[in-house]
């Protein structure tokens, strides 16, 4: 069995975003850039299910410009086989970018395609269904557990109010959530290896797809700040002003 | 040009979310159609016709659609999407699954956690958890939307009186089968349709101690939250979590116990009209956000909020 994985780089988890003061944009300059953590989850649980001799390659794609094959090559560190750029501008759509996905993932004949429910610089949570709808596959997001069993996954997915499981036939789409599994770190001799193991260059062109969207960006502006309060001294006091100054306890 | 709903249920009740969507809809304009897929759904047709402002309610009653499936009920939605520039979802997991099958298919954008409407053709969304926010305008001809429920108002549950359209689309997903369910028993409410929300954090040191919490939340109605640090500390389950990987909420009051304030806990609840926080470290960031800060042990404070409420 093949998956495909998708990565993409980001602002790494840590970094305090900055929005630029012409407000147009998040300022990604001299940032800190790395995998988007829920695509480190979709690259953990590929390699696990190689691990177990359920999956015989791991082939990890990412959507971007150059600086983005060291994501790829991290994924490699971590385990995936060979990698897949698809050179293209950052920030492409979800579905430009799903498009794209979806024409690698049948070039490759993939049977499962691992991605991230979300990336955490657009919170959009949309690109690993819109793979899913373009190629007709079934889909289970939000994954907590896979289990590949007789040409089927059974994926419990993380849903409001507690937990669903689902069971797909194959070749289909998982999108991971946050409690999955925890991921590894590359080790140095992995690293290394890494760079040695094939990484390919396709152009959007070669796809055969037309990216672009017709959402504009109007404006990207710091969220409000809430104006800090005042210390109460007591319980008797914080009872008080919730009753009498902010009335929301009867 | 009507503007379509697609109502967040469990075949037996509407969901509050599908009312906030409805306010997230009026503020678009124009006439406001609503979908119920489902299966012996016929309650939730009730509630539905019921809202106000809804004129029509589109019901799809069929096994088929009783758990909701991604694959088929997003091609039901582009089968009946003809007439409508909108399609708006709660943004639920519900919404989030189907949402951006319904956009790729009808090859369109889909707009994620609209909090507000500035216009039918731009809309406000937050981006990076919350740290910035985002405007943007989309001339797609067909403007899908997953709506944040806590940027809304919720419409009012009664007053409509919509007139109803039998669907006879039957679409199964032969692929895709459920095989079961484990919702959370309580008789809370939902956190994220509770208007009073208590929330612990890693101060609460361990699981056992929650039930400090259960106290004061019994006295005030309100539902039990958590941090991401108290969640990964196995405290508490997962569904309990707010937070930019958890849950969004915005209640009338929110009181964090034990909680530092990490950002990544400040993205899903700072939106709430008055935050408490009760903390012994007089450094924590939570305070920066609280509107009253109670610096204290929370093993003592919590019982003595509880006696004299």
């Amino acid at each position: 069995m093949k998956i495909l994985v998708s990565v993409k780089r980001v602002i790494d988890y840590n970094v305090k975003v900055r929005v630029k003061s012409d407000h147009t944009a998040v300022d990604l300059t001299n940032v800190k850039m790395s995998m988007n953590p829920f695509c480190e989850i979709a690259v953990e649980e590929a390699i696990r299910l190689k691990e177990k001799g359920v999956a015989d390659e791991v082939v990890v794609v990412s959507v971007g410009s150059k600086a983005c094959q060291e994501t790829l090559r991290t994924a490699m560190a971590l385990g995936a086989d060979r990698a897949i750029q698809v050179e293209a501008e950052d920030g492409l759509d979800s579905l430009s970018v799903a498009k794209l996905l979806s024409k690698v993932a049948q070039e490759e004949s993939a049977d499962l395609i691992i991605m991230g429910k979300q990336a955490i610089d657009s919170d959009n949570n949309q690109t690993g269904q819109m793979v899913a709808a373009l190629l007709d596959y079934p889909q289970a997001t939000f994954a907590s557990e896979v289990v590949i069993e007789n040409g089927e996954a059974q994926v419990t997915r993380e849903i409001d109010g507690g937990l669903q499981t689902l069971a797909i036939t194959l070749p289909a789409v998982v999108t991971t959530d946050l409690r999955l599994n925890e991921p590894r770190f590359a080790s140095l001799p992995n690293i290394m290896k890494a760079k040695k193991k094939p990484l390919d260059v396709k152009m959007p062109a070669d796809l055969g797809v037309e990216v672009g969207s017709n959402v504009s960006i109007v404006s990207v502006t710091p969220p409000p700040q809430r104006a800090g309060g005042i210390k109460v001294g007591s319980v008797a006091e914080l009872v008080d002003k919730l009753k009498n100054e902010a009335k929301v306890v009867s | 040009m009507s503007i379509l709903i697609i109502a967040e249920h469990d075949n037996k009740s509407l969901k509050p979310a599908t009312l906030n969507t409805v306010t997230a809809a009026s503020e678009i304009g124009a006439d406001i159609h609503m979908l119920v897929a489902g299966f012996e759904c016929q309650t939730v047709v009730e509630q539905a016709s019921q809202v106000a402002g809804v004129t029509k309610v589109l019901v799809a009653d069929n096994e088929v659609y009783e758990h909701q499936l991604a694959e088929n009920v997003s091609k039901l939605i582009v089968e009946v999407a003809g007439g409508y520039e909108h399609i708006l979802a709660p943004a639920t997991t519900t919404g989030k699954n189907t949402m951006p099958r319904v956009a790729a298919l009808l090859n369109v954008a889909q707009l994620s956690d609209v909090i507000k409407v500035e216009s039918a053709d731009t809309f406000v969304r937050p981006i990076y958890a919350g740290n910035a926010i985002a405007t943007v305008k989309t001339t797609d001809a067909v403007k899908v939307l997953t709506v944040r429920a806590t940027g809304f108002d919720a419409a009012a549950s009664s007053g409509g009186n919509a007139e109803r359209e039998v669907l006879s689309q039957v679409i199964s997903s032969d692929r895709s089968r459920f095989v079961k369910e484990q919702l959370a028993e309580s008789d809370r409410p939902e956190l994220t349709a509770a208007s009073v929300i208590i929330s612990g954090g890693r101060g609460m040191g361990n699981g056992d101690n929650f039930a400090l919490l259960e106290g004061v939340a019994d006295k005030l109605g309100a539902a039990i939250g958590a941090s991401r640090a108290a969640v990964d500390a196995g405290f508490v389950p997962n569904d309990l979590q707010v937070g930019q990987t958890g849950k969004t909420v915005a209640p009338d009051l929110y009181i964090a116990v034990g909680i530092s304030g990490a950002i990544q806990h400040l993205a899903g609840m700072k939106d709430s009209k008055v935050i408490v926080a009760i903390n012994k470290d007089e450094e924590a960031p939570i305070f920066q956000v609280a509107d009253y800060g109670l610096v204290a042990d929370l093993f003592d404070a919590v019982p003595e909020l509880e006696k004299s409420l």
